[in-house]
């Protein structure tokens, strides 16, 4: 088993980006990975693809294959898969070209992630997003994805002290992340009014609690370690690839308000890793909704179960505090463009331990982690990576 | 309600499983038609749904601890103002959704408050 | 003896009142519940229709009495309202109840008196010996055209009946029917409401055939109201069936506990078979009670029934389901605008 090392990473603007086909965002997310690895496509020896639903949405499957073409890639019969487990598909992705380089299997892999969710009615954006849950015991009875975190929402309140102003606070916090990243879909900062005044969702949950409907395309590039000088002078070492599963539905869950996919990936990645929590400088987690980020903080161990509201409110989790969570602005503020999240929170992570990330850097970060959710929480993707 | 048992451990599956996760292939399944009484674990309202809902809105969804055991998710039919966890429900025979106005009726399980 | 084995009712909780209507129509309310004697009808909830009544009402049948809805061999369901034109509810009944897949089972359609058709039905099938158990179901989600003076009355509900021979609790001594080819209020296929001949469904519709079938089976059976407790006729409204009660002979006392239209409405082919749930809901051993339904088209069945012991008896518990009382009881007001979303009425982007 070889270490792995990320040699180049690029992203689009997240958003409704109405003039960009699903073909569009893919291209320009590789160019600019190629760019920033200084590698022309030929080098490229497999490519994994994260997206959730090209076929719900753009009415197209066999994305692997189709990628590879519009990336000039077919000619070179370059093997190209396409990777899915709902929202952390692009985790996913990341984790398997890891793995192929890992293995010896391949030298230069790129993982991308690429979701193109505007082209549809919103009605059908939200239904096919309810394909992330269990279709037949959830969506069919009812259920909608926003509705079945709000369930996880009500459960937690009546069990900790987790105020709605706490809540709030977790978007407030990510808006002010992201309007300080140029690809973020929000650049406005909020407050928690704007929060408490939006419209109702599946109740606790509103609109701000939320991420969006998103269009958007990320793709990072992965090689041996012992050969990522020839290709940058920031080479990031992947310290630990976990991934974990869980039930599908939330009703089968051991414990409505923990993941334990999270708990059992963040396990595994700090061990494989050798670091305690106090080794993260800062870590990316999956805030499909704000609840989700309270759930996350405290399955991957950041503080104890019950104490994420507090944590949160007392700004531990904002750029200046114990451990800046969602640097990035999160999937609530950079927008949530399904299969490309996981691999836009690699792509953060390495301009943060490069010092690239501008108005939001962390001083001196050296080691990040992310942490990617399919559904609620059926499966998570946990990687930590480190400068060299 | 039709689920099913697993004799070897004594586990219910309500939706039924033809394999128990716990036993697997040392599990001997058998058919089971649940009492359809429960206790309400958690719940939301929702006010924004999936096309095949909208016309319901706002309405209870709820996940329900069934006396047997099992936990599923459902509707509940009550005044959103009156869902409350540990609320006592039992089950009801409802239409669930439709495949518009010439497609197939769906027809399932929904609770209503048990008094 | 062929005879019910046992019984159950299901009534939506919703209600809207006669005043509410009128008052967006602007009528007059008092006339209104003064003509008819109706005040208030059941109307069903935005996920509830013909099927989910009849489900729940055989359901309540089965709760009272250990059937095995295995043995059950035929499932009818009378009704104006079906779920679907071509797909009959009898299927999603017998599914729901566990009695599929060795039964025969389909729709019937005849008005108020698909109901009681299909428990004529079933008597014969029982009585005959080609099956054990048969399910007779009336149930419906009646509409009325908007503003019209069947808007005022058209309701929702639904009574099903176990017909066997092993051990009932009422009789079905006799019955018999006076049928003819009436128009006196029809809907044509596909249209969303019926049409009426105004008057013309009294003395020629509701009264020359309940007076015509009940006069029938008092001749075959040489007998006459007094030989009655209890005696149940189909009611559009509360007038009709006190006045051709009085007509037959019958008394006011004989007629109350079957009529439950003033609080509940026309359920249409519920309406009979509710009204004869309310009298075995009171009924005590030895009662003898008499229905007469009628259907527009038009027809009505007419049935000597006489209550045994078995209604009494640990194998039949009457307290394992709600009454007819229970099931009027706590209703919820709706207002006209929340009464049209529940019943369809607003035309909705599809």
């Amino acid at each position: 088993m070889r270490d792995v090392a990320v040699i180049g990473a690029g992203c689009t603007t997240f958003g409704e980006k109405w003039s960009s086909s699903f073909r569009d965002l893919f291209v320009e997310a590789g160019a600019l990975a190629l760019e920033d690895a200084q590698l022309s496509g030929e080098q490229i020896d497999a490519m994994y693809v994260g997206n959730m639903s090209a076929g719900r949405f753009i009415e197209q499957e066999h994305i692997g294959a189709l990628i590879a073409d519009y990336a000039g890639l077919a000619t070179h019969h370059m093997p190209s898969t396409r990777v899915e487990a709902a929202c952390a598909s692009g985790g996913l992705a990341f984790r398997q070209a890891v793995i192929a380089v890992a293995s010896g299997m391949e030298d230069i892999v790129v993982a991308a992630g690429v979701e193109k969710m505007t082209d549809v009615e919103p009605g059908a954006s939200t239904d096919t997003l309810t394909g992330a849950a269990d279709r037949e015991w959830e969506g069919f009875v009812g259920a909608t994805f926003p509705g079945l975190y709000a369930m996880i929402a009500t459960d937690y309140m009546h069990r900790y002290p987790l105020t709605r102003e706490q809540l709030a606070m977790v978007a407030v916090k990510n808006h002010y992340n992201g309007a300080r990243n140029p690809i973020a879909q929000f650049q406005q900062e909020i407050t928690i009014d704007t929060v408490l005044k939006s419209t109702m969702v599946a109740e606790p949950l509103r609109l701000f609690d939320c991420s969006p409907i998103t269009d958007g395309a990320a793709a990072v590039i992965v090689a041996p370690l012992e050969r990522a000088r020839e290709f940058t002078d920031t080479p990031i070492k992947v310290l630990a690839s976990a991934q974990a599963s869980d039930t599908i539905t939330l009703h089968d869950r051991r414990d409505i308000s923990t993941l334990d996919a999270s708990v059992a990936a963040g396990k595994w990645a700090l061990k494989t890793a050798r670091c305690t929590h106090k080794d993260i400088d800062l870590v990316e987690v999956h805030d499909c909704f704000s609840i989700a980020e309270i759930c996350a903080i405290e399955d991957l161990g950041f503080c104890k179960k019950g104490e994420a509201g507090k944590f949160t409110a007392d700004g531990e989790t904002a750029l200046n505090g114990t451990i800046p969570v969602n640097t990035s602005g999160g999937l609530k503020a950079c927008g949530h463009p399904v299969g490309a999240t996981g691999i836009k929170q690699v792509f953060e992570i390495v301009q943060q331990l490069r010092g690239e990330a501008g108005k939001r850097q962390i001083d001196g970060a050296k080691i990040g982690m992310t942490h990617n959710v399919g559904g609620t929480g059926a499966t998570v993707a946990v990687h930590i990576l480190g400068r060299v | 309600m039709l689920g099913t048992k697993c004799e070897t451990c004594g586990r219910y599956f309500f939706p039924p499983r033809s394999f128990c996760p716990d036993c697997r292939r040392n599990g001997k399944i058998t058919d089971y038609k649940f009492a359809g009484n429960g206790t309400v674990v958690t719940y939301t309202v929702i006010h924004t749904a999936n096309e095949q809902f909208e016309a319901y809105t706002p309405y209870v969804l709820a996940i329900i601890k069934l006396d047997e055991g099992p936990r599923m998710t459902a509707q509940v039919v009550c005044e959103p103002k009156d869902a409350k966890i540990g609320m006592r429900v039992k089950s009801t025979f409802r239409r669930i959704a439709t495949d518009g106005a010439s497609g197939i009726i769906h027809y399932g399980t929904k609770f209503v408050p048990a008094e | 003896m062929v005879g019910i084995i046992t019984y159950g009712v299901y009534i939506p909780r919703y209600r809207i009142r006669v005043e509410e209507i009128a008052r967006v129509w602007g009528a007059n309310a008092a006339e209104i519940s003064g003509g008819l004697g109706v005040f208030e009808k059941s109307v069903p909830d935005m996920d509830e229709d013909t099927a989910t009544i009849a489900v729940e009402a055989a359901r309540n049948a089965l709760a009272r009495r250990a059937v095995n809805p295995k043995e059950i061999g035929a499932v009818y369901v009378g009704s104006e309202s079906h779920p679907y034109a071509v797909k009959p509810t009898a299927c999603t009944v017998g599914e729901a109840i566990g009695a599929t897949p060795h039964m025969t089972a389909a729709d019937f359609e005849f008005a108020c008196k698909a109901g009681t058709a299909a428990i004529q039905t079933c008597m014969g099938m029982v009585a005959s010996g080609m099956i054990t158990y048969g399910l007779a179901i009336g149930s419906d989600v009646a509409q009325g055209a908007p503003s019209d003076a069947l808007e005022y009355t058209a309701a929702a509900g639904g009574a099903a009946f176990i017909i066997g021979r092993d051990d009932p609790i009422a009789v079905l001594n006799h019955t018999c029917s006076y049928t003819t080819d009436t128009p006196d209020f029809w809907r044509r296929e596909g249209q969303d409401y019926p049409r009426h001949g105004g008057r013309f469904t009294g003395e020629p519709g509701y009264f020359k055939h309940v007076e015509g079938a009940t006069r029938l089976l008092f001749e075959q059976l040489n007998k006459s109201p007094k030989d009655y407790e209890y005696a149940v006729f189909h009611q559009p409204n509360a007038k009709f069936p006190q006045k051709v009660a009085r007509v037959l002979g019958f008394k006011p006392e004989q007629v109350r506990p079957g009529l439950v239209v003033p609080r509940l409405g026309n359920t249409y082919s519920g309406a009979s078979p509710i009204g004869l749930a309310a009298t075995l809901d009171i009924a005590k051993p030895g009662d003898r009670i008499f229905v007469a339904s009628f259907g527009s088209g038009a027809g009505s069945d007419a049935f000597d029934i006489e209550v045994t012991d078995a209604i009494d008896n640990t194998a039949f518990n009457r307290n394992a389901a709600p009454s007819v009382e229970e099931l009027l009881k706590n209703p919820i007001y709706l207002d006209y605008a929340q009464y049209a979303r529940h019943k369809g009425k607003i035309v909705m982007q599809s």
